[in-house]
């Protein structure tokens, strides 16, 4: 029976609490990127952005919780209803599930696997059911066009981001993120991070991401001046809240892929006092932040992409470059002597 | 105990899921059904170590593959009732290859597992000393170098054969040229011209 | 590690490098240059494959294995390479015209055929399942894709998606036998299985009886034979002309290859297999010619009989049988060739014909053409003292020597019955009113014909070059 206890029990109950522990904060973090989102964009336009609820608006995305969760969830008569509901639980649950794998300080992870990388892409490449089962099960013309449109953007994007993370894999010779973040430890600290070696691999990420998530100026998948809303159009109250949290909860994933990936995760930018002192977790928090602003910047301020556009961006030109990077990139690291052992 | 329950967890949703891919009435259902019976096989290879394979079939079979199945299923019409009719058309004939099949199999498998013909030479082991993923990559480019490139050639071929069987050029389509636009310098795409108040512009 | 992180030997693979990287090169050739480019990517695979036949001969000679074991390049695979990539050159030389006249002359013809030949060279000389496999799915690939070249023809897409949907079935139980076989034996090497297979077992043959019927399926044998017909007729003339070509060529040598190199020793199991397999192709590739009203119908139904002649000697088992096999399939590759630019030839100002009727009275409106196609029909039913008696001869010789006097015997008898249809052909052409003239011969295919029906006509004047090679090819398979 103790053996039971030691051996299993026990075990479950520290992964249960780490997981819920993890999800409170990203669930509160979210609440504040999404007002961070608000602020930046109604900053950009000389707006003032949510500012009623709470010191500064503060509360307006606990606010918005409520009011979301309050309403009514309406299904409509000619959808689909099982596919219908299942496809926010689906967007929402894959993009808390990523973060099982992501270390924001050395040792904090709840699961350091070989393949974490993999795993995030793989993951992060199952996103796309939620928005096509949304769209397909609504039964209705904007969201279906939406759904097909997100099929072919997201399946197209993540070609480039993987060769992007394979790179950086050359560079590093391991697939364990800890030990991505590992690599990129050095002397000359901030420098050492690999967004200076592998800059046009970087700014590809960062685009890539942005079609990734469906975030401005790529986001043809809701794309509210044709599709009204897109895949979202039928959806309201819980269930489009969670679709909401999942696209955050995404966005946020992949600033945190691209800290990990880019930005030297946890390692502080000068390998000195004081910026030692620091803890890594704090680090980490600063550097996804700099990657949200990022993406907050460019959806104030570039408009969106025509979708023939948006398809020549990802096939004609990030495929074949970052093809050729990969091959450079292990080219240079054979021949330098640098390839890792 | 833990891969054991895991083992049957993923394998009875494998088969359960497999079921209703067959099962079930609506093709997109089918597809859905299918992407879980992926997820859950990927689980399967997991709990034989193989990482590696499990995250490449999430990638590769879900994440990719099976979104263009669903792109496609979605857009068929398919009248379901005149699919069953025919469904239960060929269901004695059907049924019929499907029990001498399933016979011949439990011959086959029967008589060699009582028999004992069992594998003859022995497979490979499974390395301890490197992760797969690594165990993958040693072989892969060397061992394995003459199929993993003629597999890539016979993928140059559908890619090709899609293209020459499909693309068409059509004439008269308007189509934008990034290059093009970029260049156009004011002198080019401007013209000042003086209006006189009253008199309007010839264009 | 450091052992197995060695880049292995290519030299022996060096012709189908030499295929792979040229047709690469040339489709970048044809994607910048666009359709301008097309007569010369024709030329250069013309060229290119050339290279590759001359590498094959001028490789170091002996058996070369490389890859584990994966690829093998002996005198047998050395003999059908050169006869595939011959069969190529011919079919592409062909089409120039053809596809020029049809305005549908496209860069990616010659490198899909290109991409073909290589998987055929891939396959001659496959030394295990997976390489089978892998070489065999190339080859089909790109067929698929060539049959339903001419896309605004409903016929030709029809044929391309039927020759597509019975390949994957095919393919599918191809695989299906080799995962059998892997199971039961542990191995996926030829030389292992071949070890394994001599403990007997219901598991390999089972296997076996399924990687058969996938392979009857890509040389077209009763009773896997179904697309025949139909692709035959609704591909394009030229495409037609390779598919009865090259891809017959390594098809058979698979077969071979497999039965011979891996599983000798169940002898008895597969060679039940293929005396069916032969009779009924041989039966029903000379009875359902004989309604057939258009010539590429009939040259579909000639070649399932053919196949089912080749078969014969296989079934022998002996190297004698597999010489013969030799023989008959470079016969068979050059009668096939002459009789196929007689056919694209076979066109008026109004267009392609494709009917026999349109033969009638070729003697008088041009007697060249009317007499080597005549030669080569006879040639074709098997009548001395031409090539194709030959070839029927040492089949059916090693036949009987392995004891298989019924084979043989039905051999003849269906031969017979088959030389009525190749007669009636010669009939109109030489007895009936004539019609209009065609048009002149263009000249690529005038060299074809002239070559195949020179060979046809003095192979027994000087049969012992081709006889010593397939000796010495048959020889290295045992």
């Amino acid at each position: 029976m103790a053996e039971i206890w030691t051996s299993y029990l026990w075990p479950l109950i520290i992964m249960v609490a780490q997981s819920l522990l993890l999800m409170v904060i990203l669930l509160v973090a979210i609440a504040y990127v999404l007002y961070a989102d608000r602020k930046i964009w109604a900053a950009v336009q000389i707006r003032r952005g949510p500012n009623v609820v709470g010191p500064w608006g503060l509360f307006q995305s606990f606010a918005d919780l409520l009011k979301f969760v309050l309403k009514e969830p309406v299904i409509p008569a000619g959808a689909n209803k099982g596919v219908f509901l299942l496809a926010p639980f689906v967007t929402c649950v894959l993009s808390l599930a990523a973060w099982a794998v992501i270390p924001v300080h050395p040792g904090w992870v709840i699961a350091d696997i070989n393949v974490g990388i993999l795993y995030i892409f793989a993951i992060s490449s199952l996103s796309v059911y939620g928005i096509i089962m949304g769209g397909w099960a609504s039964n209705s013309k904007y969201p279906f066009l939406a759904a097909l449109r997100s099929a072919a953007q997201m399946v197209s994007y993540e070609v480039s981001i993987g060769f992007v993370i394979i790179t950086v894999l050359l560079c590093v010779g391991s697939l364990n993120l800890s030990a991505i973040v590992e690599a990129q430890n050095g002397p000359y600290g901030v420098f050492n991070w690999y967004w200076l070696p592998l800059l046009p691999m970087f700014v590809i990420f960062f685009v890539s991401a942005l079609a990734e998530t469906n975030r401005p100026p790529f986001d043809l998948v809701e794309a509210e001046s044709e599709l009204v809303a897109g895949f979202m159009v039928e959806y309201g109250s819980t269930p489009y809240m969670m679709f909401m949290l999942g696209e955050y909860v995404a966005i946020a994933t992949m600033c945190a892929m691209g800290t990990i990936l880019f930005l030297g995760g946890w390692l502080p930018p000068a390998p000195f006092a004081p910026f030692t002192w620091v803890p890594g977790v704090i680090w980490f928090t600063l550097k996804c932040l700099f990657m949200f602003f990022l993406f907050a910047m460019a959806k104030a301020i570039v408009p969106r992409y025509r979708y023939d556009q948006l398809m020549r961006l990802g096939w004609k030109v990030f495929l074949p470059i970052s093809l050729a990077m990969v091959v450079i990139v292990a080219g240079v690291l054979q021949f330098a002597g640098w390839a890792p052992k | 105990m833990i891969p054991a329950l895991f083992f049957y967890l993923f394998a009875g949703i494998c088969i359960a899921s497999a079921l209703m891919v067959i099962a079930s009435r609506n093709p997109v259902h089918s597809v859905l059904y299918l992407i879980l019976a992926f997820v859950n096989a990927a689980g399967l290879f997991l709990l034989l170590g193989a990482e590696f394979l499990a995250m490449i079939l999430v990638v590769v079979y879900v994440g990719a593959v099976a979104v263009l199945f669903l792109f496609v299923v979605m857009m068929l019409d398919v009248d379901f009732a005149e699919l069953r009719e025919g469904f239960l058309q060929y269901l004695p004939v059907g049924a019929l290859v499907g029990v001498i099949f399933l016979a011949e199999i439990l011959l086959v498998v029967g008589a060699a597992t009582i028999g004992g013909g069992g594998p003859r030479v022995v497979v490979a082991p499974i390395p301890t000393d490197v992760s797969n993923t690594e165990a993958i990559g040693l072989v892969l480019y060397t061992k394995y170098l003459y199929f993993f490139q003629a597999a890539g050639v016979i993928l140059l071929v559908a890619m090709i054969g899609a293209i020459v069987l499909t693309l068409r050029h059509r004439t008269g389509v308007k189509r934008q040229n990034i290059a093009e636009q970029v260049a156009r310098t004011p002198e080019t795409a401007i013209e000042v011209r003086k209006v006189k108040s009253g008199q309007g512009l010839e264009v | 590690m450091t052992a197995s992180a060695q880049i292995p030997d290519l030299l022996p693979v060096l012709p189908e490098i030499v295929l792979i990287v040229g047709a690469l090169a040339l489709l970048m050739v044809g994607a910048y240059g666009g359709e301008r480019s097309s007569p010369l990517v024709n030329v250069a695979s013309i060229m290119l494959l050339a290279a590759a036949a001359a590498i094959v001969t001028w490789l170091p000679s002996g058996k070369l294995v490389t890859f584990g074991g994966s690829f093998v390049l002996d005198d047998f695979a050395r003999f059908l390479k050169v006869l595939a990539l011959g069969g190529s050159a011919a079919a592409i030389l062909m089409s120039l015209d053809y596809f020029r006249r049809e305005k549908i002359l496209k860069f990616e013809y010659p490198v899909l055929i290109l991409l073909a030949t290589a998987g055929m060279g891939m396959l001659v000389s496959a030394g295990d399942l997976i390489a089978l496999y892998l070489g065999l799915e190339l080859m089909s690939l790109s067929l698929y894709v060539i049959a339903a070249f001419n896309r605004d023809s409903a016929k030709s897409t029809e044929a391309g998606l039927k020759y597509f949907v019975l390949g994957a079935l095919s393919s599918g139980m191809l695989l299906y036998g080799c995962s059998l076989i892997y199971g039961y034996t542990g191995t996926i090497a030829f030389p292992g299985i071949a070890q394994a297979a001599a403990q007997g077992g219901l598991g390999v043959t089972f296997g076996l009886v399924f990687l058969l019927a996938g392979l009857c399926f890509k040389v077209s044998a009763v009773p896997f034979h179904m697309w025949t017909p139909d692709v035959y007729e609704g591909a394009p003339t030229p495409v037609t002309a390779f598919f009865a070509s090259a891809p017959k060529v390594a098809a058979m040598a698979i077969f071979m290859r497999v039965a011979i190199s891996a599983f000798p020793t169940i002898l008895v199991q597969w060679q039940q297999i293929l005396v069916f397999v032969a009779i009924a192709s041989m039966a029903l590739g000379s009875f359902a010619a004989i309604g057939q009203r258009n010539i590429k119908r009939l040259m579909a139904y000639s070649s399932i009989g053919h196949m089912g002649f080749a078969l014969v000697g296989l079934a022998a088992g002996t190297q004698a049988g597999v010489q013969g096999v030799l023989v008959y399939i470079s016969i068979y590759l050059l009668m096939t060739l002459g009789t196929f630019a007689c056919i694209l030839s076979m066109k008026r100002p109004g267009g392609m014909v494709e009917d026999i009727s349109d033969l009638a009275g070729l003697s008088r409106t041009s007697p060249t053409m009317a007499f080597l196609l005549a030669m080569l029909l006879f040639s074709l039913a098997g009548i001395p003292p031409l090539a194709g008696f030959f070839a029927k001869f040492y089949v059916f010789i090693a036949a009987i020597n392995a004891g298989l006097y019924a084979l043989a015997v039905i051999g003849v008898l269906t031969s017979v019955v088959g030389a009525y249809y190749y007669l009636m052909i010669v009939k109109i052409m030489y007895f009936d009113e004539p019609q209009r003239s065609f048009d002149p011969m263009p000249r690529e295919q005038v060299v074809v014909l002239a070559v195949a029906g020179l060979f046809n006509l003095l192979f027994f004047a000087y049969p012992a070059p081709l006889l010593d090679a397939a000796t010495a090819a048959a020889k290295s398979l045992f």
